[in-house]
Formats: C-alpha cells, sequence, structure tokens
C-alpha cells in the first residue's frame, strides 16, 4: 500500500532503523528554539527596566547634593528635590482612594459572593468589568467636572479647582473593581463546607459571613487591598490631570489644594525631557523617583501576591 | 448550669421556640449596606456616563463628523479628534504586530516545551511582576531604550517608539491569557496527537493551538483595549503635549515624520484647558474613547463565550 | 471465572516455574504441549525493567517477552504498574518529568531506550489506544487522516481511511458523516475510532490501556471482538484491571503485583509474578500470588 509507511516487519531491527526522519528533528529543534526565543523576550523587558531605571537613578543619586533632597518642595528644574512632598502626595491620594476602593469594594464583593442570585451576579459583574476598563485619562477628567464641582464644593468651603482629593477619590474609582474582584475571589474560594458549618450549628447569615466565610478568606481580602494600594500608588494620568502643580509644589498636607505625587512628578518631568536633557539633575530625577516607584510596587504585588497564593493552597 | 439551648417543655413551647424571633435586624442592616456599597459603586459608572454624555452632547450633536475628523486646534470651536484617532490606530497596529505573536509565542513555550524547569518558573514569576508594574515606568523603559538608545532604528520620539512601548506594556498580559487558553487544552489530545508518532511541534500545530484560538483570541483583543487607554508611557515617550500639531496628513507619512499623538493624549490635553468649552471637548472625545473601549471589550467576552469550547 | 483445584498442580506440559520466579517465561509451551511455530518471533524482549517517579521505585525488576501476533493481558490490583509498563513500550513515560526507565525494552532486538532512538519513530511503529477515549476535536476523516498525513502519506487517503475504519468495524456506522464532527459519536464509537486512528499508521503492535474501562458492557464487547479480529495482523498488549475480560480475550496473561519497597517505605512498588498462557493463569497458575487474585481471594 503505501511506501512512505510501510513498517516492514523484519526479523531483526537495531538502533539506527529506529532513528526517524532527520527533517522532522531539526523543524522540531528549530521550532522549540524559536518559542523559548520568545519566551526570553519577557526576561529582557524586565533587564531593559533595571538598566534604564537604574543607569540615570544612579547617576542622579551620585551627582546631587543630599541636602537638595530635603527642601522645602519639589521643584527640579530650580533643583529642590524634597521627595517627601512627592511621597506625603502619594500617601495621601492613596490613602483618600483606599477610602473609597475598600468599603465599596469590599461590600461589593461580599454582596456578589454571598447574598446576590446568580442572575443578578451575572449581570453585575459584567459592569463591574467595565468600570475596570475606563480609562485613567477619563477619570481625571471626571474628577475636573464632577468630583470636584459637584462633591467637593459642596462639602468643603476653599477648595481649588486642581486639587488631591478629587483625585483620590477618582483614583479610588478605578481601584475599585480591582479590590472587589480579589475579594469576591478569595470568598468563592472558600468551600461551601464552612458555610454549611456554620449554619448547621444554627447561625445566622451574617453572622456566618462575619465570622466564618470573611475571616476564611482573609488572606485573598488581604492581597486585594496590597493589591488595590499597589494599583494607586502607580496610577499617574488622574493626578497629572486633576490635581494641577505641574511645576512644581511645596511640601504640604492640605488635600483640597494642588499637589504632586510621585508619578504625576514623573509626568511633568516627562513632558519638558526634551528641553532638559542631561542638563541638569531634572532629567535623571525622573528615572530616580521612577526607581523608587518601581521598588516600592514591586515589594507590594510580591506581598500580594504571596497572599493569593495563600489562598489556592489552604483550599 | 444555663443550658445554650434549652430543652422543650411541651409541645406547645417547641412550636413557639421554632418559630423565628422577630426580625434580624442585625442582618437586614448589613446587608443593606453591602447593597448601599455595590449601588454606590454602580452610581459611580452612571455618573460618568452621565456627566460625560452632559459635557460632550454639545459637541457631538452640533458637529458630530467635523469632531471626528478634524486635527488639533488652538480654536476650540474647530478642534477634533481625528490625529488621536489615527495616532491610536497606528499604536494598535504595531502593538498587534510586535506583541501577539512573541507573547502567543511564549505561552507556548511555557505550556509546552518547559515543562516544571526553574528557567520555567523564573519566567512565569517575571512575567506576574512585570504585570504588576505601573505604567508609567514603561515610559521610562520606552524613553531610554526606544527613543534614546534605538534612535537610529525607531527614530527617536515617533509613533515606532510608542507601539514598542506599549507592545512591552501589554506582553506579559498577552502571555498570561494565551496560557491559561493553552492549558484548557485537555492532555488527552496532547497524548493522543504524541502516540500517533507527532512530534509535539506537530501536536501543537495541528491540534493544541486550534482548540485554544477563541481563548488566545480574547486575552489579545482584551489587551489591546487596554494598550490603546494608555496615557502616561506615551507622555514619557514624547506624543506631543499641546493643542496644536501640524502633523503630516498621510496615515503613512506620519511614521517617521516625528510626534504623534493618541486619544488618550488629546483627552489629557484638552482636560487642562481652562474654560467649560474644553471641558466639553473632552467630555466629548472622553465618550469615543470608553465607547470604542468597551465594544472591544465585549466583542472580546462575546467571543469567549461563543466559541469556547467546554470540555 | 476459573479457580483451580489444587494450588501445587503443575501445568501438564511446560517445565514447571517455581513459584518465586521473576515471571521470566522465554519459550512457554502451548497448553497442549506442542512447541509454538514461530516461537521464535519474538517482538519485545524486557529485562529487568525498574521503572522510577523521582525516588519512588514504581516497578520492580521486571523481564518478559511479548510474541508477535498474541494478545498479551497484564492484570494485577491496582497500582502495581501494569500502565507504567505499557507506557515504557511506546516511549510515552517520556513525557513524565520525574520518570526515569532503567533496564532494557528491546524491539525486535533494537533497545528502545538507546539514545539514537527517536520516540516520534517508535510511537509510528507501536501504536496506543487510551482509557478515556482521546478523539482531536476534528471530523472523523480528519481524525483517521491525522497520523498518515503527518507520516508522509501520498498515496489515496481516501481509501486508507476506509480501510482503517472497516478494520476498527466502525465503517458502516460512519460512512455516510465522515465530515461530521468525532464529538458526535457514542464513547465505544469514539473508541473505536481511536483503534482506527491507531491502525491507520500501520503499527506492529497496539498498546492498549484499559480500552473499555469507561464504555458500557455492549460496547466493551464490541472492542473485544474487534481485538480478536484485528489480532491476526497486530500484536496487542492489553492493560486490564477486568480479570473476566482477561480471561475472554487474550492468548497469554501476565500478573502483577505490589509489594512494599521496604520497612522505612511503606509505598509500594510492582513487580511481575508470572506470565503464562492464560489458561494456565486461570486454572493452574504457579504462583499462589496469581491464585489468590484470580479466585478473588485478594485485589
Amino acid at each position: 500500500m503505501a511506501q512512505a509507511l510501510s513498517t516492514d516487519r523484519p526479523g531483526a531491527l537495531t538502533a539506527a532503523d529506529l532513528q526517524g526522519s532527520a527533517a522532522k528533528r531539526r523543524k522540531e529543534r528549530l521550532m522549540r528554539a524559536l518559542f523559548q526565543a520568545m519566551a526570553w523576550t519577557s526576561v529582557i523587558v524586565t533587564a531593559l527596566i533595571i538598566l534604564s531605571l537604574l543607569r540615570e537613578a544612579i547617576s542622579f543619586v551620585a551627582s546631587v547634593e543630599l541636602g537638595s533632597l530635603f527642601e522645602i518642595g519639589w521643584f527640579p528644574r530650580r533643583g529642590l528635590f524634597d521627595v517627601r512632598t512627592l511621597v506625603v502626595g502619594t500617601l495621601l491620594v492613596t490613602g483618600i482612594a483606599m477610602l473609597v476602593a475598600v468599603p465599596l469594594g469590599l461590600g461589593a464583593a461580599v454582596y456578589l459572593s454571598e447574598y446576590a442570585r446568580p442572575r443578578v451576579r451575572r449581570t453585575i459583574k459584567p459592569i463591574l468589568e467595565i468600570l475596570a476598563g475606563i480609562p485613567s485619562v477619563v477619570l481625571g477628567y471626571f474628577a475636573l467636572s464632577f468630583i470636584t464641582p459637584q462633591l467637593l464644593t459642596r462639602l468643603v468651603s476653599d477648595v481649588t479647582y486642581f486639587n488631591l482629593a478629587a483625585a483620590g477619590v477618582a483614583v479610588g474609582i478605578l481601584t475599585l473593581p480591582l479590590v472587589a474582584s480579589v475579594a469576591e475571589d478569595a470568598m468563592r474560594a472558600v468551600p461551601a463546607s464552612l458555610r454549611e458549618a456554620a449554619y448547621g450549628l444554627g447561625s445566622r447569615k451574617v453572622t456566618a459571613v462575619t465570622k466564618v466565610v470573611f475571616p476564611a478568606a482573609i488572606s485573598g481580602i488581604v492581597a486585594a487591598m496590597v493589591i488595590g494600594v499597589s494599583r494607586a500608588f502607580g496610577e499617574t494620568m488622574v493626578v497629572a490631570i486633576a490635581s494641577g502643580a505641574t511645576g512644581g509644589s511645596l511640601f504640604s498636607l492640605d488635600v483640597f489644594k494642588p499637589g504632586q505625587t510621585m508619578t504625576a512628578a514623573m509626568a511633568a518631568l516627562g513632558v519638558g525631557t526634551d528641553q532638559v536633557k542631561g542638563a541638569d539633575n531634572a532629567f535623571q530625577s525622573l528615572f530616580f523617583i521612577g526607581t523608587l516607584l518601581f521598588v516600592i510596587t514591586l515589594s507590594l504585588n510580591m506581598v500580594g501576591d504571596r497572599f493569593v497564593r495563600r489562598i489556592r493552597e489552604k483550599y | 448550669m444555663a443550658a445554650i439551648t434549652p430543652p422543650f417543655t411541651d409541645a406547645r413551647d417547641a412550636a413557639a421556640s421554632l418559630r423565628r424571633q422577630g426580625t434580624d435586624v442585625k442582618g437586614q442592616t448589613f446587608r443593606w449596606f453591602l447593597v448601599g456599597a455595590l449601588s454606590l459603586a454602580l452610581l459611580t459608572l452612571l455618573a460618568l456616563v452621565w456627566d460625560m454624555w452632559a459635557e460632550g452632547s454639545n459637541v457631538l450633536l452640533a458637529r458630530p463628523v467635523q469632531f471626528l475628523t478634524s486635527g488639533l486646534n488652538t480654536n476650540v470651536e474647530m478642534a477634533g479628534v481625528w490625529q488621536g484617532i489615527k495616532g491610536s490606530l497606528m499604536l494598535g497596529l504595531i502593538v498587534a504586530i510586535v506583541s501577539f505573536p512573541i507573547g502567543i509565542g511564549a505561552a507556548v513555550y511555557l505550556e509546552e516545551y518547559a515543562g516544571n524547569t526553574r528557567f520555567a518558573r523564573i519566567v512565569e514569576i517575571n512575567i506576574r511582576n512585570l504585570a504588576g508594574v505601573p505604567s508609567i515606568v514603561y515610559g521610562l523603559l520606552g524613553l531610554a531604550i526606544f527613543v534614546q538608545a534605538l534612535g537610529g532604528v525607531t527614530g527617536g520620539r515617533t509613533v515606532i517608539a510608542g507601539g514598542l512601548t506599549l507592545a512591552a506594556l501589554v506582553l506579559p498580559i498577552v502571555i498570561i491569557t494565551s496560557q491559561e487558553a493553552l492549558r484548557a487544552v485537555p492532555a488527552g489530545i496532547r497524548e493522543g496527537a504524541l502516540a500517533l508518532g507527532a512530534t509535539r511541534w506537530e501536536s501543537i500545530r495541528h491540534h493544541v493551538m486550534p482548540a485554544a484560538t477563541p481563548g488566545i483570541l480574547t486575552g489579545t483583543v482584551l489587551s489591546l483595549a487596554r494598550a490603546l487607554g494608555e496615557a502616561a508611557p506615551l507622555l514619557v515617550v514624547g506624543a506631543v503635549t499641546g493643542v496644536f500639531f501640524a502633523g503630516a496628513s498621510g496615515f503613512f507619512e506620519q511614521i517617521y515624520a516625528g510626534r504623534f499623538t493618541a486619544l488618550p493624549m488629546v483627552i489629557f490635553n484638552w482636560a487642562r484647558q481652562p474654560g467649560p468649552e474644553w471641558l466639553q471637548l473632552t467630555g466629548a472625545a472622553s465618550l469615543i474613547l470608553v465607547a470604542l473601549i468597551v465594544v472591544m471589550n465585549g466583542f472580546a467576552i462575546f467571543l469567549r463565550n461563543r466559541y469556547e469550547r467546554k470540555w | 471465572m476459573n479457580e483451580s483445584g489444587d494450588p501445587m498442580t503443575a501445568p501438564t506440559s511446560a517445565p514447571v516455574q517455581p513459584p518465586q520466579a521473576q515471571g521470566l517465561t522465554l519459550d512457554v509451551g502451548s497448553p497442549n504441549g506442542n512447541p509454538r511455530p514461530d516461537s521464535a518471533d519474538t517482538v519485545f524482549e524486557v529485562r529487568n525493567l525498574n521503572v522510577y517517579y523521582g525516588d519512588f521505585r514504581a516497578v520492580s525488576d521486571v523481564s518478559l517477552d511479548i510474541k508477535k501476533r498474541e494478545i498479551t493481558a497484564m492484570i494485577g490490583p491496582s497500582g502495581c504498574g501494569k500502565s507504567t509498563v505499557l507506557r515504557c513500550f511506546n516511549r510515552m513515560n517520556d513525557l513524565i518529568e520525574t520518570a526515569r526507565v532503567e533496564g532494557s525494552v528491546k524491539f525486535h532486538g533494537a533497545d528502545l531506550y538507546d539514545p539514537a532512538v527517536d520516540p516520534v519513530e517508535v510511537r509510528r511503529r507501536i501504536g496506543m489506544v487510551f482509557q478515556k477515549p482521546n478523539p482531536f476535536p476534528k471530523s472523523i476523516y480528519d481524525n483517521v487522516a491525522f497520523g498518515p498525513r503527518i507520516a508522509g502519506y501520498k498515496g489515496n487517503m481516501d481509501d486508507l481511511v476506509e480501510q482503517s475504519l472497516r478494520k476498527a468495524a466502525l465503517w458502516d456506522e460512519v460512512r455516510n458523516r465522515l465530515k461530521a464532527s468525532a464529538y458526535g459519536l457514542s464513547g465505544g464509537q469514539q473508541q473505536r475510532l481511536c483503534i482506527a486512528r491507531a491502525i491507520a499508521v500501520e503499527p506492529e503492535v497496539i498498546l492498549m490501556d484499559e480500552p473499555a474501562s469507561a464504555l458500557d458492557p455492549i460496547a466493551t464487547g464490541r472492542i473485544e471482538d474487534l481485538m480478536q479480529e484485528i489480532k491476526q495482523e497486530y500484536t496487542i498488549i492489553i492493560v486490564t484491571h477486568n480479570m473476566q475480560q482477561a480471561a475472554r480475550v487474550s492468548d497469554k496473561t501476565a500478573f502483577f503485583t505490589t509489594e512494599v519497597q521496604s520497612e522505612q517505605d511503606d509505598r509500594r512498588s510492582g513487580r511481575l509474578v508470572e506470565l503464562d498462557w492464560t489458561e494456565n493463569i486461570f486454572k493452574n497458575p504457579s504462583d499462589p500470588r496469581t491464585e489468590d487474585y484470580v479466585t478473588g481471594r485478594f485485589g
């Protein structure tokens, strides 16, 4: 029948007879090498990020006087590099964002996981995913056109058009779906048998949820919050649009006035990089802040990851 | 000793005890708090959409076509999003061409060839970390590498540099979603192919990848939607931040001609301009961007639901 | 199915194997005492096969011969390494990262684990049918055609597909819907499709890993009938946990058991007890462990 196919039934074979097609083996080796190279690309990206950051960051640290890191404010083009201003700004915005994202996100997660009927869940989850997909520039716009005029001016008297608080709320809205999603996964991972045990002992729903399910999912809940903080830390465009202060800012704790975060400072520097390249430390400070940001968010993500792994192992 | 659950004295006592003891105030309040939290979350989306429409409808209803086809202009009445849309399309094209093949290939390697080696585990941890790096840090990567170091190839602050930067940003997402799609293909399919004398590549090419295609497609569309909404990396890499930009009008001339822009950048620029008319433009542009992203995400989910195979 | 009378009664003809022999039977004569005509035609020669998963020895020191165009059944309690041994014949254990094979497995005299040997080529000559039917998510035609296509078959594919489906006793049921998805077939039909698929590559040997355990009794019966039909062309090795099936279908039977590795490690390793004509295994087993198993006293 088929010449290519005939496997003759010989009396004896040697290993050489079972060698197969050299062309096929070559192709297999080629394809494997090709795919491996593609996997290496991800490693290269990480290496490049670290390289880009460190090169300029190190030269910044080497050339700048340490005194200018503790000045009255962050005015990079004037040589004032008060990092505290930026860190405090980031913490304020992140704090406000968490005040919004955690109660709303966890509340939504608990409701969807423990109380909502399947049909309700199926309709609501896609809506939350839509919220998760809203680009940050749009939320920056929302802060300016709605949050400040409609909400903040009614609550606080002397809030400026650009302010940190509105940015914080907008970042909170951005982070909310992420917190809700991770927390909900964590609670749904709690096995039904635990809930049944609680009900079997005669507890009401609120008790079962708050005293049994929620604590059982605590690693995932903590992970959700850590991941949320990391996201809020790294958010750039909302603050760049809504909190003003592109030239620089004084150290301040007033959230109802303009301010800057690490990310917004980087954005402001990035906008003017063609005028500033290498001329003074301003350009390099961009990478210095970038390195700080990278290290902080990486640490937060690794911690969050550890917590997420824990829920998977437990159940 | 007081009993936690005192025994019944007689049948009537039993019936009375078993009946519900009033309303569960604590439980109901808790439930309403949860409903409130969820509603508030949903309301913010509603408020956002309402606000975008309230501002943007003035522009979109008054001069829709002109808005979509005009470029940036210092004159509020004449400014439009065309250059932003054009830039976003080009960026999207570059992201797709660069990150999809590399990302899918990396996923194939990790799922089909690598096994459980140390290299594979390190790569996977690395990818998870990359997925969480803030987008502006990718901008720094783009600035240092694609604009400066590779300036000769990319032409400096061009749309190519921007596209490569976004491709790097989106690469981890493509890899992770493709890996999940490949993982969902049952092992029996691979075993069956290999037992017939197929090489690994033959089993991947003829059986695993076709079966995983819907999932991979969904992942790529989601990644593209994410890339289209990003502005921070583009800002650092050199997208235009003014309100006027005399870019080349032809579609492809712009590639090496220098500065570029994208829809999110246009929104960024307009949002910072003083005055209510600019805010209206911003609202209109936001509506378009959000609509585009929602449609893409919806399409991805439609793909997944329609073509996903339940093994 | 058959219980022996006196446990220590030797088979009527061939040399008696002492009970503690490790099943190495090179030349077991047929039950009526005459030497087999082509008993020199040994397909597989296994000597001192040990298979490790990491540091756990799953299979201990197995030696046996498989003869051409016979159906050899491997039976034994669960965990005795039958599937592991089966997968050694077509290098499928290569797919498990922690698996390590020691000893020799020779196919017509050639060492299957020689570094020069390409497992892809081995699997073309030694096919496999799995416990859970695993047709490809393609048409019936494409399922059967896949193997020949990648082997570079340039002849008439339609004829080859038809022949393979006929040999697998599936042709009449699917002749009018070759382009339909294989997933539309019943479990038993899917398994016969997998057999047709394996046959299409023209192997010499077909390995079957509990091929009917996921099927209902009627489908099982059809698979067993099929095996008897194709045995004239192919050497078949079947792993089964169903003793009666082994008794119905096979010419020779190999009985495996488990034994504790050592005092410290209570994981059990698989070992071949004896290999003999099926009739002998069930009527006159040489080893008391075999008899205990086939009479249902344990396992």
